[in-house]
């Protein structure tokens, strides 16, 4: 196996932990956590996608390469917007979670975030 | 060849392991403590694939700046741990989805075609014509400055959605970055002795980006990083929101693109076009302003909405 493989591998689960993440914990900076670990994955395959295209005395598609290089700072602005709506969220309603405000009451009804 | 597989093989069990401890940790601090080790364990991986450029990035903004916001974020909300859904069977539910799902890309890497499909010839024939020796520069400020002017675009945009999100009363009025009082801690030495190194570094990286790995987005993250260090320390001001300067500092990147792009129409004939004699020094003409707007974008990202008018 090579390096490329083994980090495409390496990827390729961390876009689902950053994917779980994302689903399960109601913690809305939780979630901008597991947005990033995803992108993080996603970056990495498409990085993987680069490398193995070394071609042109290259040791990498740059083409590629620049892509993740704008990925990077369009998500930073993404996660700078989400946060920033998680702060005022918690200024307005006091609490910071995404879970239905009864599911901490009463575990009967089966709410779930 | 074998004794760099092991270290891959190495680097790829920790990073997994950061990743895992991210998601099962109950304190969010932690959380986000691992996730900027995570963003320099992934910049050590961008080093092993060969791609600087993106290693450089990635621990500047990804994980630097990322971290600060994060950082920052935490201290302003009430809650700290976090509640887990207490659903058993939804969270194995999700689970299973998320393994199916990282089964399913795991299945294309592994299937990806061969030869690879590359564009490494062409972006290597143009270089000569945009004048610049990085590839990956060439790509962001030439092939697609397209992409890189939209994301100009992209990082404003998102600065005027975090300020719309002030209270009507604190509009136009100074985000606050840090509450730091201690005017003789080691901070103070530290922001008056690091900016001229810092700025030197990022005057470094953008001018060598044309040739080796760095430019403009790096050189941004440095002198980001060396504004909020004095402004932390309480050296310099947060500016006002409604500041002119400040606002016309901000769009001069993606206006600079603009004008460059509209003056293609007059010279070559079309949008973004460059002058093949004079290419480089347009890309680098461009470079400096884009720098110091992107710079000025990630503080105050990092700053977040107004939340004081000043006392004046």
């Amino acid at each position: 196996m090579t390096s490329a493989t083994l980090f495409g591998l390496c990827g390729a689960i961390l876009i689902g932990l950053g994917l779980f993440e994302l689903i399960t914990d109601p913690h809305p900076l939780r979630k901008i956590l597991g947005f990033n670990l995803l992108g993080g994955g996603v970056f990495l395959v498409l990085g993987v996608v680069a490398r193995r295209g070394a071609a042109a005395g290259y040791l990498g598609d740059p083409v590629p390469q620049a892509l993740v290089i704008t990925g990077i700072v369009v998500a930073f602005s993404a996660t700078a917007l989400a946060v920033a709506l998680v702060v005022r969220l918690s200024e307005v309603s006091g609490r910071v979670s995404l879970a239905y405000a009864s599911s901490e009451q009463t575990d009967s009804d089966g709410a779930e975030g | 060849m074998m004794v760099a597989l092991i270290v891959d093989v190495g680097l790829a069990i920790l990073i997994l392991f950061v990743a895992g401890w991210i998601v099962a940790v109950r304190s969010t601090f932690a959380a986000v403590i691992g996730f900027v080790v995570y963003g320099l364990l992934l910049s050590l991986v961008w080093v092993r694939l060969w791609a600087i450029d993106i290693a450089l990035t990635e621990a500047a903004i990804g994980s630097g700046v990322t971290g600060a916001l994060l950082l920052r974020t935490l201290s302003r909300l009430p809650v700290e741990h976090s509640e887990r859904s207490a659903n058993g069977s939804f969270r194995f539910i999700a689970g299973l989805f998320c393994a199916f799902i990282s089964l399913a890309i795991a299945m294309v890497i592994v299937a990806l075609p061969e030869p690879a499909p590359t564009l490494a010839p062409e972006a290597s024939a143009g270089l000569p014509a945009v004048g610049v020796g990085n590839p990956v520069t060439a790509v962001l400020l030439s092939y697609r400055a397209f992409d890189t002017f939209l994301e100009k675009v992209v990082l404003v945009l998102a600065l005027v959605g975090c300020w719309s999100l002030a209270a009507d009363r604190d509009w136009g009025g100074t985000p606050v970055l840090w509450r730091y009082s201690d005017p003789d801690g080691v901070l103070k030495f530290l922001a008056q002795t690091l900016p001229p190194i810092g700025v030197l570094v990022a005057i470094y990286m953008l001018w060598t980006g044309a040739d080796h790995p760095g430019g403009a987005f790096q050189a941004s993250a440095m002198l980001a990083a060396m504004w909020m260090l004095t402004i932390v320390a309480g050296l310099m001001r947060m500016p006002r929101t409604n500041d002119d300067l400040l606002r016309l500092t901000l769009v001069s990147g993606a206006s600079a693109f603009l004008l460059l792009g509209f003056a293609g129409f007059g010279i070559v004939g079309s949008f973004l076009a460059y002058p093949p004699d004079y290419a480089k020094a347009l890309i680098v003409a461009v470079e400096i302003p884009m720098t110091i707007a992107v710079a000025a974008t990630l503080v105050m990202l990092v700053a977040g909405p107004p939340q004081r008018r000043d006392m004046s």
